[in-house]
């Protein structure tokens, strides 16, 4: 079907996207659908591909291989003012030559829409600035630039609204407020959002779906909470939040559990979690879902005996420790300050212990490095 | 021993050497200036010899003898401001946009003629657009020029002249400014239904405005008192103010009605800059 791509709606289709700059691949062979009216977030390091898949999807870069429709229509090759798509581009680049309602106006105007103040007006109350109008984009903070550059472009209702690291330049209290309010303008907007971010606490509190890149491909996509509970890579149990994860071999079956054997210790988990594709797999815990005992005390579900703690830091909602285990290995606990149970002392000699359903298992052939680099983002949390 | 200036006499002592090369060499010939031109010649004094009788009809007779030169002056420095916009903004636009690794050696071609004297290029432009320069023939072969048609000596090669001229002075804050702009709000522009003709109309052009008001005001002030260009270039019948001047002091030693001239253009070229400035509006940019 070959309407015209400006009225066109629907969901977002890419598939089999690769763009290549000489031999290096940003995107590779990436398929995707984003539901029409969703909230979806693009997670991944810098370099993974993520700005460069929005910039296809926004038209201002062209994929080598692949095609991209918005419903029925094929927009792979539409120029960019053709598109139903506007951006909140990073550092927001408002025109500066222009007032905030100009600048809000600039859509509206050049379509051809009848009531732009009106418009301007009412996307300008939805961002609560409404006093700003009359302003140029310097005389702004940058919260506030980064408001209008989002009321700019939602004033236009396109089909899909493109949001490349919005808060990136905002200070981490500013971000925060940003996250809930865009949540709620997507709400109450109706509109699809598509996020860039590499910070997956971003993604996680903005985004009812997260696709995690990587090196140009897409890691894992779903839910945070699937994300979060059940990763299938080593890169996205390391990406999105930390993880323990302790090599082992799949040793039977116990109705619909595995029994995985860690360094001799026997644990079980739910098979469904598991995806491994041999015997050998990597064993992953969340740190906050152990639970430390003295040894000697009687413990439910999975437990791993032998620790003994190598560090405590206290930090208010909870106290982190790193327990040495008999293999080597140090594993990282986090604890909540809810029991009056007084802390551990380094040195002391405890066991570690999970519910079994909290396990997931990957494949025993994975990096388990991948994805723990620190981005500079998390420095400063 | 620790000798400590006091803070506040530091900024004069700085603006000092400055100060006092302007006064010695703008303040005072200008006070001298406005002095000479309300003189008169000495009754029965030799050429030359002047006395101060606040004779302010000079300025009159000076601007009515030659308004020709004057409204000359102004068009030919307007059309020469006019071309080299037209050819240095597309010139500026690629440099600053376009010209990838190649940017440098661009930026260096367009200062590259001032390494040559003024008057000589000016000269070798007679030499391109006289009878022996390949342009005339090539013309005439083409039929595009009369056999009997020249082009030296006319308004059309002073204009040339002027405008290749001061094109560097045009070029490069035009290209200072594109090149400032940031490229993300070009591409939000396109984002937001401009095409590419909407986009240079509503987003490049307004935001190299400081640009072209610095590049215009740059070319059109020396161009309306050159007159090096009208004196190689030109023929006594595209005479401007410069010219007029000129031989005013150094061949009629009629130096009253220079300085009157000199005032008078001064003053048209203030209260024109200033008419400009406010139309561009050059303080509402950023």
């Amino acid at each position: 079907m070959s309407s015209d791509p400006i009225t066109a709606r629907g969901d977002l289709r890419l598939t089999r996207i690769t763009k290549s700059y000489g031999d290096f691949k940003a995107v590779d062979d990436l398929t995707l659908t984003i539901p029409k009216g969703s909230f979806f977030a693009l997670l991944g390091p810098s370099g993974c591909g993520k700005t460069t898949t929005l910039r296809m999807v926004a038209g201002l870069e062209e994929p080598t291989v692949g095609s991209i429709h918005l419903g029925e229509t094929d927009i792979t090759t539409t120029r960019p003012y053709q598109r139903p798509i506007n951006t909140v581009f990073q550092n927001y680049a408002l025109f500066p030559h222009l007032t905030i309602f100009e600048n809000i106006a600039f859509g509206l105007r050049r379509r051809g829409i009848k009531d732009v103040k009106e418009q301007v007006d009412k996307v300008l109350s939805l961002v609560e600035l409404p006093h700003l109008a009359e302003r140029k984009p310097t005389q702004l903070s940058g919260g506030q630039q980064q408001r209008i550059a989002l009321a700019r472009a939602i004033v236009n209702r396109p089909a899909l609204l493109l949001l490349d690291e919005p808060l990136g330049a905002l200070d981490l209290k500013l971000r925060r407020q940003m996250q809930i309010e865009l949540k709620w303008i997507q709400r109450e907007v109706g509109l699809t959002f598509v996020h860039v971010t590499h910070d997956q606490e971003e993604a996680m509190t903005m985004a009812d779906t997260i696709a995690v890149m990587n090196e140009g491909k897409i890691e894992q996509m779903g839910s945070p909470a699937d994300l979060y509970d059940d990763p299938e890579t080593a890169f996205v149990a390391n990406f999105l939040g930390q993880s323990n994860l302790i090599k082992g071999k799949i040793d039977g079956n116990d109705g619909d559990n595995l029994v995985i054997d860690l360094f001799g210790q026997k644990i079980s988990m739910p098979k469904s979690r598991s995806h491994a594709v041999d015997t050998s797999l990597y064993a992953g815990i969340r740190p906050e879902k152990f639970r430390i005992s003295r040894t000697g005390t009687a413990v439910r579900g999975n437990t791993l005996a032998g620790g003994r703690i190598e560090d405590v830091s206290y930090i208010g909602v909870s106290t982190q420790y790193v327990v040495a285990m008999p293999w080597g290995q140090e594993l990282m606990v986090f604890e909540q300050n809810d029991d009056g149970v007084p802390p551990f002392n380094k040195g002391e000699e405890v066991i570690i212990s999970w519910e079994p359903s909290f396990t997931f298992g990957l494949r025993g052939d994975e990096d388990i490095e991948a994805g723990t680099e620190v981005n500079p983002e998390e420095i400063d949390e | 021993m620790n000798i400590t200036l006091p803070k506040v006499r530091v900024p004069y002592l700085l603006l000092f050497p400055g100060f006092a090369f302007l006064f010695t060499f703008f303040i005072l010939p200008i006070v001298n200036l406005a002095q000479t031109s309300t003189e008169t010649p000495i009754s029965g004094g030799d050429t030359g010899q002047y006395e101060q009788t606040f004779a302010f009809s000079n300025y009159l007779h000076a601007f009515l003898d030659n308004r020709e030169q004057f409204a000359r002056s102004f068009i030919f420095a307007t059309l020469s401001t006019i071309f080299a916009l037209a050819i240095a903004y597309p010139l500026a636009y690629a440099i600053a946009f376009k010209s990838g690794k190649f940017k440098n050696i661009l930026l260096v071609l367009v200062v590259a003629p001032f390494f040559t004297s003024f008057l000589l290029r000016t000269i070798a432009w007679k030499q391109i657009l006289g009878e022996e320069g390949f342009v005339v023939p090539t013309l005439r072969t083409l039929h595009l020029l009369g056999q009997q048609t020249t082009i030296t000596s006319t308004s059309v090669a002073v204009v040339a002249g002027m405008t290749y001229n001061f094109l560097p002075f045009m070029t490069l804050p035009l290209y200072a400014s594109l090149e400032r702009i940031d490229p993300r709000t070009i591409e939000a522009s396109g984002d937001l239904y401009a095409n590419a003709l909407t986009t240079f109309r509503r987003v490049t052009v307004p935001l190299s405005m400081p640009g072209v008001v610095a590049g215009t005001l740059l070319t059109f002030i020396p161009a309306a008192g050159d007159y090096v260009n009208a004196s190689i270039l030109g023929s006594p019948n595209t005479k401007m103010i410069g010219n007029v001047i000129e031989s005013r002091y150094f061949k009629i030693v009629d130096y009253p009605t220079a300085a009157a001239l000199s005032f008078t253009l001064m003053a048209a070229i203030l209260i024109l800059v200033t008419l400009y400035i406010r139309k561009a509006g050059t303080e509402e940019l950023v």
